[in-house]
């Protein structure tokens, strides 16, 4: 297990891998928000936890075509489903890997990307914490949607269809933890839903990605 | 380890391509399976290796036992020779990939990245990942594509040698590999094992 995380991640790194992609979009978006918008610093305030969990969930999903693709295509998924690693650790390996290499990034660079929109001094932690709660559940997720369409031709489409609906509620409790940890108010509530969100996904989604992988690798 | 097969019938896409297929592989011995192309030879070493459902029958003796090898490789391009053959052996628990190497003529390509391989290099590293799974049963889709003569010769030994340690392979071929074994002929709805001496496809 620990060898196919660290082949992903080198293969992540080296050239021609996808490392970088999703944080390049992150910053474009982030960068362009303020221009769209207009300078009002108070206006950018108030929409700077949103923005940023939206632009981070697009991210997110930028690279998820790419997550199964390259490895159904040169044949090594087959080869891994004969291995006697079970298929729900391959899957576990491959969102945690996409998380390392994708959703990592995108909460350590959320912070430096909040100054630019004028995010409120206390949302700075919140936003942090947000993020990194809510990420995983975004890459098992997508490992999921991956799982589903993988095999098809141009299934880009059809994953980012099918797991834009599955990211919503992870949105709505991140973006709004973070929103009320920059007003000062109780964020309690909806960190409890993302959190309970996230272990949900971790738990249960590994058992169906591997299920549809089976099925789709007939 | 003996692999048997009792009246197996697989599918492809749904339709049936093989039924009422019997046939036992015992240690130490090779199965070649010949046979147009379409009649589902691929379908039914994907079947073997578990990677679809058969139809009906039985198969005994394959859990966890059985080497895939594919018409793709499953190698990286941005992972040099011996990284691609240390992941394959560190997935399947297996220690040393020197022998691979020696037995498939690697060592001088070791450092080189796969995609800097040619057609018949990156076959010889697929084939070299054979060795390194560790498992007895070993189940090769079209082997010698792209493979020059020395080099299929070069394949021939190292099933040979794997033969020798009780080992088992059942290869999808067009070619004569002269190995100790039946052939197995796979025509429309039917399978029947002979010997390998009645081959008469041999043109290398």
């Amino acid at each position: 297990m620990i060898a196919l995380l660290l082949r992903d991640l080198k293969l992540a790194f080296r050239a021609g891998g996808g490392f970088g992609l999703g944080l390049a979009f992150f910053l474009i978006v982030t960068v362009l928000v303020p221009f769209s918008v207009g300078p009002q610093s108070s206006l950018l305030s108030t929409i700077a936890p949103g923005v940023l969990w939206l632009g981070a969930l697009l991210a997110c999903l930028l690279s998820l075509d790419r997550l199964l693709a390259l490895d159904w295509e040169d044949g090594s998924l087959d080869l891994l489903a004969t291995a006697p690693l079970p298929l729900e650790a391959v899957v576990t390996i491959k969102a945690l890997a996409h998380w390392l290499t994708t959703g990592l990034p995108l909460v350590l660079a959320a912070p430096f990307l909040g100054v630019l929109l004028n995010l409120p001094v206390p949302g700075f932690s919140w936003l942090v914490i947000s993020l990194l709660i809510g990420t995983p559940a975004m890459s098992v997720i997508g490992t999921f949607g991956a799982a589903l369409t993988v095999g098809l031709k141009r299934g880009g489409l059809l994953l980012s269809l099918l797991v834009l609906p599955l990211y919503v509620p992870t949105l709505i409790f991140g973006a709004e933890v973070a929103r009320r940890g920059a007003t000062g108010m109780e964020t309690q509530t909806p960190l409890l839903m993302l959190a309970g969100i996230t272990a949900a996904t971790i738990a249960l989604l590994p058992f169906a990605s591997a299920a549809v992988l089976r099925i789709n690798l007939r | 380890m003996t692999l048997t097969v009792t009246d197996l019938a697989i599918t492809r896409g749904g339709i049936p391509v093989l039924e009422g297929l019997s046939f036992t592989l015992p240690a130490g011995k090779a199965l070649i399976l010949r046979g147009p192309n379409g009649i589902g030879k691929t379908t039914l070493l994907r079947t073997l290796a578990g990677l679809q459902p058969p139809l009906h029958g039985r198969i005994e003796g394959a859990e966890d036992q059985i080497a895939y090898a594919s018409h793709s490789d499953g190698l990286k391009p941005t992972l040099t020779v011996v990284e691609n053959l240390s992941f394959w052996a560190s997935v399947f628990g297996t220690q040393g990939i020197q022998p691979a190497l020696d037995a498939f003529a690697l060592n001088d390509l070791a450092d080189r990245h796969a995609g800097n391989l040619s057609a018949g290099q990156k076959r010889r590293l697929g084939l070299a990942r054979m060795l390194v799974t560790g498992r007895p049963i070993w189940m090769l889709d079209e082997p010698t594509v792209s493979l020059d003569q020395n080099a299929v010769k070069m394949f021939a030994d190292a099933v040979r040698a794997h033969l020798g340690q009780g080992g088992s392979a059942l290869i999808a071929t067009h070619i004569d590999l002269g190995l100790d074994g039946e052939v197995l002929d796979v025509g429309p709805n039917k399978a029947k094992p002979k010997p390998i001496d009645d081959f008469e496809g041999g043109f290398l």
